[in-house]
């Protein structure tokens, strides 16, 4: 003799996990907090601590969702939770920088998935970079106290956690090169466009 | 389940992994209306300790294990404030009763309306570890020695109150499917 199991209605825990993610997030019990966003560049992956913004990932550029929040969940704490609410303020500006109407974040970040010393430098001199202008592996390399380490700096730089926040496709190489980016060179293009002014248009079409 | 992990998966994976079973326990444990309150309580509790966690756990006995004694709190505080049962099931009221803890969209969670309800609600009235077991190895779909485990007892003690309160169940509803 069995007894079934009683019938939920369709959708019904997934409601009820998102009003008790929504709480973790808003009574602090959750250490890291993720949503996605849409963006021109694509889906961007952004994960959220109680410092500030930890991640922002290029979904399909890092093995997608789950290969992201694994490896969020090893570096920083497997206690993540989806809380879109949490993120609101992040959303917001990254909406808004791409439609050309934000040229600087005002976003705690959490520097944690850099490793401290001569990547975080390079990282943090990097994040000075104004919106619109561009600068050189060479001189953050000089910025950060190892004139010599331009190829270093390029890794620091390729390691970047959160990129287009810490604008890393403003530094290109010194002889007037792309070098490389995080995300591919396409969207290096692309980002750089939009800040010039450039194909801002064709960038909204896409 | 058994699959050994060097690392706990991202807590959202595990949340959508098992908020099915949890609320499939809780609603035959409970009924719908506070199964609501002990889904969410249950996944807190869990949230809570997960970060000391070790990695190769079974997460779906562990959590279960979490959400049997959210429901033991709800029957003590039942047991300590007896509700008229008309009350405990039925819908309007309970949504009511529910709307000053749940977000403004609070739907009723699953129905124990109909024949499929009925054998739960036969359930929630035998003794408490006849209950605790049939809905464990029913709604929950844990092994008896996952039970055992839950339970504190021995699998054999486990057995015992399931045959126990089937034997009941058999005689008060004659018409409960008997599909072994």
């Amino acid at each position: 003799m069995s007894l079934p199991p009683p019938d939920l209605e369709p959708g019904a825990s997934a409601a009820l996990a998102a009003r008790t993610t929504a709480r973790a997030a808003d009574e602090g019990l959750a250490q890291v907090a993720y949503v996605t966003v849409d963006s021109p560049v694509g889906r961007l992956v952004a994960v959220h601590t109680s410092r500030g913004l930890a991640r922002l990932a290029y979904e399909l550029e890092n093995g997608g969702l789950d290969e992201i929040l694994d490896d969020v969940a090893r570096r920083l704490s497997p206690a993540i939770v989806e809380a879109p609410a949490r993120l609101d303020g992040v959303r917001r500006e990254l909406d808004e920088y791409f439609d050309g109407r934000r040229r600087d974040f005002d976003l705690p970040l959490d520097w944690t998935l850099s490793s401290a010393g001569f990547r975080r430098r390079i990282l943090q001199e990097c994040a000075r970079i104004p919106f619109g202008a561009t600068s050189t592996y060479k001189a953050m390399a000089i910025a950060a106290g190892s004139p010599t380490a331009f190829r270093a700096a390029g890794g620091a730089l390729g390691s970047n956690p959160i990129p287009i926040v810490v604008p890393c496709h403003r530094v290109l190489s010194s002889d007037g090169g792309l070098g490389g980016y995080t995300g591919g060179l396409d969207r290096k293009r692309r980002l750089l466009a939009l800040e010039q002014g450039i194909g801002q248009d064709a960038l909204r079409a896409r | 389940m058994t699959k050994t992990a060097a690392h706990l998966p991202p807590f959202q994976r595990f949340l959508d992994a098992h908020r099915d079973d949890v609320l499939r326990f809780l609603v035959a444990s409970l009924g719908r209306h506070d199964a609501d309150d002990a889904f969410q309580e249950t996944f807190l509790a869990a949230l809570r300790a997960y970060p000391r966690l070790r990695p190769a756990s079974n997460l779906r006995g562990w959590v279960l294990t979490i959400a049997h004694r959210k429901a033991i709190d709800v029957h003590r505080a039942r047991a300590r404030n007896p509700v008229p049962v008309a009350e405990i099931h039925d819908g309007a009221q309970a949504t009511a009763a529910s709307a000053a803890t749940s977000a403004p969209a609070a739907a009723p969670v699953a129905s124990d309306a109909g024949d499929r309800g009925d054998h739960w609600e036969r359930v929630r009235a035998l003794p408490t570890r006849q209950r605790e077991v049939l809905t464990l190895r029913f709604a929950a779909d844990l092994s008896h020695a996952e039970i055992a485990t839950a339970l504190g007892c021995s699998e054999q003690a486990a057995r015992r109150a399931a045959s126990d309160g089937l034997k009941t169940l058999r005689k008060e509803l004659r018409d409960v499917p008997a599909t072994t």
